[in-house]
Order: structure tokens, then C-alpha cells, then sequence
């Protein structure tokens, strides 16, 4: 399953379906990487809003997405955790530490003006 | 009787009731006497100070339909409907402020007065007495059981009820400006609470578009390692929903149960109290608060 990934300036924004399989979370990280890279990017933003769970597989994806992001120099935000989402990942130990979190795609690109406007 | 070849033949045994005769026989003189030992019992009632909260004629209305159920469970052994009855009662009276003591104490000493009846009855024969007793104490002791556990059963269900409605009415996440919300919390957390509490939280911070949420707990006594847990918990959930948490009001004997057992408190953010709270809230979503009067 192709995941739209959507270009709005510097920041590319990339929309999880629900239901993603593992390798389509692989495909995904090496596709956004190199998105990145291409575009030269100094942001992006995952929108799961769309995913009713989030295992375990899948928060380790995230984090190394933005582990790897980060390497380009760029940061990474996720929006859009359902709080019953949010609720079964914390139980699980599944905190996304280290990886920026916005309740939605609007406070996601408010937190990052506000990131690039104090670095500029 | 003895056989010409040396044995003998064992007697006749004694023709002796069945079980269910006794009963019979034992549930109409309970019915024949039924208002003298009615009567009695209310006496014993009141000698031992039972049932204050009620007055004379409830006692005796009440007195009437409990002697009557306690006959007809010891007639028809039908124990569920006894069970039924004992619940409904319970009904009646838990708002009365009827103790379990009193109830298990007036149908014990009911159990004593028929019991007694029963020895003035058949005083003159104790072989009979005691097949009489056979029948009558274990039927009579579940019956105390029975209405005993109903009574409590009803109690039971009473708490619980309240526990509900007081769990609803004391979670109030209420929003105090543009994007901060407070969740004062009063009382005892057990788990149940703890986890309706970060669900109803988590809700609001999405409802709400909260960036800030203070947690206070000042109201709160104690903690214990699961609902420690449970608040670390929901401050990292609402992390992952873009909010960060100030707690505040941590009492010294909570602050001292954290440290002992080892909650990572480099994942809370902690303000001594509420105020202070409330102020580093404002100064996190960009407020400042300047006083431009004294008061009137």
C-alpha cells in the first residue's frame, strides 16, 4: 500500500492508512528517507490519525524514521495518536521517546514555525 | 425373642416419623402459635435493644412478615424465594439505618424463641425432642444464613452504586484557559479510577486542544506503586498527544512513596502547588499575568 506523502514547502507530510503492514512500514522508511533527501527537507510530518493501533513493530519504525530523518539534519513530528491509541501504547511501554508529538497536522506545523523560527 | 437354635431375632424396630412429618408437625405449631411467639420475639427484640431506628408498630408490622416468611422457608424449604425476600427487606430497611448486626441478631433470636417453644412442647419426650430438633436446627440455621447473606448482598450492591456515582462526579477536567486544562483530583485512586481518569484526561486533551494539562493532586493521601505507575502513565500518553503534564500538590509522604519506589521522576514535570502550577502553565503557552489594579 502506497503511503501519499505530500510536499508543503520544506516540511514533506506523510499520511498513515490504517492497517499498514510490516512491509509496508519498511517500504516507508526507506521512501521517506529518500524523499528527504531529494527534496531536501528540514521537516516531516506523520499523520496516523488514521491508525486505530499501534504495535510495537510500528513504534519502532516511527522512531527510527526520525532517528534516521534526524541524521539528514532534519526533524520529525508525529500527529494525530487517538487517545485510545495513546492509552495502549503507554501500557505496552511504547512511549516514542525522543520523537516530537503534536496533537494534529495544524499544531504539528505551528510547533515546527516556532522551532525554525527560533534556529533562524 | 429367642429361636429354638440359640439365635434370635432383632425387635421390631419403633415405627419413627420421616423427616418431613416432623417438619409438619414442627410448622403448625409455629403457625398455631404464631401470635404468641410472635409476640415474644418482639419482647426479646426490644430487651435487646435491636432495631432502634425503628419505631414500635414498624417493628411489629415488620416482626409479622419476617415470622411468616421464616415458617413458610421452613415448610417449603424454598431458600430462593427466602433469599428474595431477604433482599427486598434489606431494601427497606438499609435506609432505615438497620445494621447487618441487628438483622443476623433478631433472626437468631427468633431461631432461639421457636427453639425454646419447641423444648416446652416436648419436654416430656426427649427422644422426640431431639428427632424434632434434628429437623428443625439445620433448617433454621440456613435460614439465618440465608437472610444474613441477603441483607449483605443488598448492602453490597448499595456501595457499589455509590462508588459509581461518586467516581463519575469527582473526575472534572476543567479548562481554565485558551489550550490549559486542570484535573484536580480528590480521594482514594484505585485502579479503576487511575484508568478512567487518563481516559477521560486523554479525551479532554483532544477535545479541548490542550497544550498544558495540571494535574493536582493535593486531595489525594496516599499512593501506592500501581497508580504511581498509572500517573506516569498518563503523563506520557498525553506527551503523545502533544500535551505536556505539570503535576502538583505532591504531599511529603507521596513524594517520599515515589522516590522509594523508584518512579522515573525525570518523566514528570513537578510544581510544588497548584498556583505554581498554574503559573508555569501560563508561562509554557506564552501568557504573562500583569496586575493592573489593587482590588476594590
Amino acid at each position: 500500500m502506497e503511503v501519499p506523502i505530500l510536499k508543503q514547502g520544506a516540511v514533506l507530510i506523510a499520511t498513515f492508512q490504517a492497517a499498514l503492514s510490516d512491509a509496508d512500514l519498511n517500504q516507508l522508511r526507506m521512501g521517506l528517507v529518500q524523499q528527504v533527501v531529494k527534496f531536501r527537507s528540514r521537516a516531516v510530518i506523520v499523520d496516523v490519525t488514521a491508525m486505530d493501533v499501534m504495535d510495537s513493530f510500528a513504534s519502532r519504525t516511527l522512531r527510527e524514521i526520525a532517528h534516521m530523518i534526524r541524521l539528514r539534519g532534519a526533524e520529525t513530528v508525529i500527529v494525530g495518536i487517538q487517545p485510545e491509541v495513546a492509552f495502549a501504547m503507554v501500557q505496552l511501554g511504547l512511549t516514542l521517546e525522543g520523537v516530537a508529538t503534536a496533537l494534529d497536522l495544524e499544531e504539528g506545523l505551528a510547533y515546527l514555525n516556532e522551532k525554525f523560527k527560533t534556529a533562524n | 425373642m429367642a429361636k429354638r437354635d440359640g439365635t434370635s431375632i432383632p425387635p421390631e424396630p419403633m415405627r419413627t416419623e420421616e423427616p418431613s412429618e416432623l417438619l409438619r408437625e414442627l410448622v403448625a405449631h409455629l403457625r398455631q402459635n404464631r401470635t404468641q411467639l410472635r409476640e415474644e420475639w418482639v419482647v426479646r427484640i426490644t430487651e435487646t435493644r435491636l432495631l432502634t431506628a425503628m419505631t414500635k408498630e414498624e417493628i411489629f408490622a415488620e416482626a409479622t412478615s419476617v415470622y411468616d416468611s421464616y415458617v413458610e422457608a421452613l415448610e417449603t424449604e424454598a431458600f430462593e424465594a427466602l433469599q428474595a425476600y431477604a433482599r427486598n427487606l434489606s431494601e427497606r430497611i438499609i435506609p432505615r439505618g438497620v445494621e447487618t448486626h441487628e438483622v443476623v441478631g433478631i433472626v437468631l433470636l427468633l431461631r432461639d424463641v421457636l427453639a425454646r417453644s419447641l423444648f416446652a412442647k416436648y419436654q416430656n419426650d426427649f427422644k422426640k425432642l431431639n428427632r424434632i430438633l434434628d429437623a428443625y436446627e439445620p433448617a433454621a440455621n440456613r435460614i439465618a444464613n440465608t437472610v444474613a447473606v441477603g441483607f449483605v448482598q443488598e448492602r453490597e450492591r448499595v456501595i457499589r452504586q455509590q462508588q459509581e456515582a461518586i467516581r463519575e462526579l469527582s473526575t472534572p477536567v476543567l479548562q481554565v484557559r485558551e489550550r490549559l486544562l486542570i484535573l484536580p483530583i480528590i480521594g482514594v485512586i484505585d485502579p479503576q479510577r487511575a484508568r478512567q481518569l487518563t481516559e477521560q484526561l486523554l479525551r479532554g486533551i483532544r477535545t479541548n486542544r490542550a497544550k498544558v494539562v495540571v494535574i493536582d493532586i493535593t486531595g489525594v493521601a496516599a499512593m501506592d506503586l500501581t497508580v504511581a505507575n498509572n500517573l506516569v502513565q498518563t503523563v506520557e500518553a498525553s506527551r503523545l498527544l502533544g500535551a505536556t503534564v505539570i503535576v502538583t500538590g505532591l504531599s511529603p509522604e507521596i513524594a517520599q512513596t515515589l522516590v522509594t519506589i523508584g518512579v522515573d521522576l525525570g518523566k514528570m514535570n513537578t510544581v510544588g502547588d497548584l498556583q505554581g502550577g498554574i503559573e508555569q502553565a501560563e508561562r509554557l503557552l506564552g501568557y504573562k499575568v500583569e496586575k493592573l489594579a489593587e482590588p476594590r
